[in-house]
Parts: C-alpha cells; sequence; structure tokens
C-alpha cells in the first residue's frame, strides 16, 4: 500500500454544479414496479442529475469553479494550478483543463492537466494537487472532478442505468504550513473489466460493431460503447479493499477511527456503503449519503457529498475528514484531512444557455 | 450458527420476502423474487454477518440455501 503524508495545504472550499433535469427510478421501464421498489431500497438511488445531450462535464466543473472562486473571493491570476479528474473529457486531446484555464480566465502561467481516474480519482488528485503545492512555490490550487457518466449508459441496461447521475465539482486548495493530509491508495489491475467501457481507445477503436446492440446471459442489452459492470465483483472488491485501506490509514496517520468525526465515501450504492460501514463499526450519523438524490457520481460523488450534507457541520468548526473512493481501475484511496472550515457553497443547478 | 438463523438473517435482508418463505431445500435462483439485487445481498450479508467472501461464481455452484449455507460455515 502506497501510504503518505502531505504538509503545508488545506482545502478551502468546495462547490458542486449538477444538471437541473432530474429523473426517478420510479419510472425506469425496464425494470417491474416490484423490481423497482428493491433496486431503490437496495441501491439507496430513487433519482439521478442527467446532463442534456451537449453539455460536458466541463460545462459543470466551469461552474463549480466560477461560483467558488466568488464566493472566496479569489484573485484568477494568484491561481497556480488546475487539475482536472474525468474519464469523459471534452476531446481525445487536448486535455480538458487546458480549456479550462483559459475558459476560467486564469494565468498562463497556471499549471493544467487532467486525471483520468474515476470512483478513486477525487483522493487521488487531491493528493497528486497537494503534493505539488506542499513546497510552498504554488500558492492556490483548484481541484476539478466530475463526469457526465450518463452518456456511456445503455437504457437497456439494468445493471447500470438506473445508478449513475452527473456533475461537476470544484475545490479550492491554499498554501497552509499548519495543515496537513494523509493518504493511503492502491491499485488492482487484474480487475480492469469489472468497470469498462470495451470500445472507443485504441485496444478497441470505435467501428460499426461497437454501436450494436447485443443481449448476455442476465438479459442485460448493450453495445461496447456503453459502461458495462460486474455488480457482483465490485461488491465483493469493496468489501475487501477498503475497510482495510481506511484502518491502515487510520493507524498511519496515528488517528482512531473514533476520533474522525465524519467518514465520507465515494457513493457506489448504498448496500454497498453500508456493509462497508458496518464493518468498520462506524455510526451512520458520521456517514454521509447523497445516494438518494444524486446517485453514483463517479469522481464527483466526495465533494458533492459534502456539500450536500456536511455544509453546515464544516464550515463553523474544524473537523477530521476521512475521504474515500473506490472503483473503477480497480483503483482506491483514502486520505484523512484535518481541516481548518471549509466553505461549502449550495449545490447549483446547471440550466443550459445560463451559464 | 445454523440454517434456520441464516434463513432469518436473510429473510430480513431481502425485505420482499414473506417470513417463513425460505426453507433450507429452496432452489433460491428458481424463486419468483430473485434477482441480481438478491445476489448482492446475499454477498453482503456473508461478509458483515459471517466475515466470509462468497462470490458470484460461488452463488452458480449452490443450488439451495443449505448448499449456501454449508458454504459459508465452510469458509468461518
Amino acid at each position: 500500500m502506497a501510504k503518505f503524508k502531505v504538509g503545508n495545504v488545506a482545502i478551502k472550499g468546495i462547490s458542486s454544479c449538477v444538471p437541473s433535469k432530474e429523473l426517478s427510478n420510479h419510472n425506469y421501464e425496464y425494470l417491474t414496479e416490484q423490481e423497482r421498489k428493491m433496486l431503490i431500497k437496495t441501491t439507496g438511488i430513487e433519482k439521478r442529475r442527467v446532463a442534456d445531450d451537449g453539455v460536458t462535464t466541463s460545462d459543470l466543473s466551469y461552474k463549480a469553479a466560477e461560483d467558488l472562486i466568488k464566493s472566496l473571493k479569489w484573485a484568477k491570476e494568484d491561481i497556480d494550478i488546475v487539475v482536472l479528474v474525468t474519464q469523459s473529457q471534452d476531446y481525445f486531446l487536448p486535455a480538458t483543463s487546458i480549456t479550462l484555464q483559459e475558459r476560467l480566465g486564469l494565468s498562463k502561467n497556471c499549471l493544467a492537466f487532467d486525471i483520468s481516474l474515476g470512483c478513486s480519482g477525487y483522493v487521488y488528485a487531491l493528493s497528486v494537487i497537494s503534493s505539488m503545492m506542499s513546497a510552498g512555490y504554488l500558492k492556490k490550487g483548484l481541484l476539478l472532478a466530475g463526469d457526465i457518466s450518463t452518456f456511456s449508459l445503455n437504457y437497456k441496461d439494468k445493471s447500470a442505468y438506473p445508478l449513475f447521475g452527473d456533475a461537476g465539482t470544484a475545490t479550492a486548495l491554499e498554501f497552509n504550513a499548519n495543515q496537513s493530509m494523509a493518504f493511503n491508495a492502491g491499485s488492482d489491475g487484474s480487475g480492469y473489466e469489472a468497470i469498462i467501457i470495451p470500445d472507443g481507445g485504441l485496444r478497441n477503436p470505435l467501428n460499426d460493431e461497437s454501436f450494436k446492440e447485443s443481449e448476455d446471459e442476465n438479459g442485460l442489452i448493450r453495445c461496447n460503447r456503453n459502461l458495462h459492470l460486474k455488480g457482483l465483483d465490485i461488491m465483493n472488491f469493496s468489501l475487501r479493499e477498503v475497510p482495510a485501506n481506511i484502518k491502515e490509514l487510520s493507524e498511519f496517520a496515528d488517528t482512531p477511527i473514533d476520533n474522525m468525526d465524519y467518514f465520507v465515501l465515494h457513493q457506489a450504492n448504498k448496500l454497498i456503503n453500508n456493509s462497508i460501514r458496518k464493518k468498520l463499526k462506524l455510526e451512520e450519523s458520521k456517514f454521509p449519503l447523497s445516494l438518494n438524490t444524486y446517485g453514483n457520481t463517479s469522481s464527483a460523488s466526495i465533494p458533492l457529498t459534502i456539500c450536500a450534507e456536511l455544509k453546515g457541520q464544516i464550515e463553523k468548526v474544524p473537523k477530521k475528514i476521512l475521504m474515500s473512493g473506490f472503483g473503477v481501475g480497480l483503483s482506491w484511496a483514502s486520505a484523512l484531512i484535518n481541516s481548518e472550515t471549509i466553505e461549502s457553497l449550495n449545490i447549483i443547478d446547471y440550466k443550459l444557455g445560463r451559464i | 450458527m445454523n440454517v434456520g438463523d441464516f434463513i432469518e438473517s436473510l429473510e430480513e435482508s431481502f425485505d420482499d420476502i414473506e417470513p417463513g418463505t425460505l426453507k433450507p431445500e429452496t432452489k433460491y435462483r428458481d424463486t419468483d423474487e430473485w434477482s441480481s439485487m438478491h445476489a448482492l445481498i446475499v454477498i453482503a450479508l456473508a461478509d458483515t454477518d459471517y466475515d466470509v467472501t462468497i462470490t458470484g461464481d460461488d452463488l452458480k455452484s449452490c443450488t439451495t440455501i443449505q448448499d449456501l449455507f454449508e458454504l459459508i460455515k465452510s469458509r468461518q
């Protein structure tokens, strides 16, 4: 396991932007009413926000970043680094974060690059940007995280379609000599097929077959351009790796689990998250869930859950926050943040034409 | 643990099955209600309550609730 500490960086603020269009799993036609009830109860996902055609991760992240910069009263020329973590970038190339440098009106001296990770991505990217800022040369940074996951879903695939929502987020980081974070990260490429979009990269370039739907032995209909999930493997992986990873981080950071204030996990589904909670013997009140309203939003899920569920708690009093992301890769990472107070914006509704 | 306790935990976790419906000899994949959600619930229950990992292939290799119970017990 890769365990490390990063000093001198504080999270100053977090904002999240979601499409205004809301879909309800109560209306999902590929399940019977009984199955829909079971799905909602088990996954905890009742509603999801879904982007209109043409709306990108960068659109949502741009809005989240603009509002956060304004709220913190940051001067844009002071921002030295912007990192975007996404797996739904605007173009094959260039990196989307560079287009956001221009769109946000940031300085040309600003360092910008993308990180390609999903569910674990927020914590990974936090470790990268904070490591780069830790030496004190880069004073202010923006971490943008999100995905338009719904672009890759097939309506006829009941194993994936009802689970995902779209979101873009922004996290503001600042050099601060009194702050530190601890990380513990891991990877297991043997599970790369558990969560995969098979076609569209260079291994399997897009071709006419990529869009041809077929039905598998479980009755799931999708094509190779769609997201494929192996739900049972993901459950096994999550319960095997995440509780152990969090326990290790607790020891490494010399902070007993009981002394932590909140456990903000990637929002996979309620059964997975609550099973992790039970294995770690955590109180429900320390374990916020935003699944019911937003579903699984990939790398946006941790900051989105903080904005949705912890705004009132983190703005006034410093807290010890454990974050843990896990999923596609397979990849996982946890972070323990001893934060100062964090400004958390109300969740922003994105409406087409009203940027 | 005994198979009765196991069935009780299963019925409680499934929530959509009347208590007393499942028997040791029930072929769980043949029941009307059985779905991928139930498979997920069984895996989660085995892990959180019995500290045993069972996989999708394990679920396919078992036929009855008794088979499943024996498998979990053998791994404890």
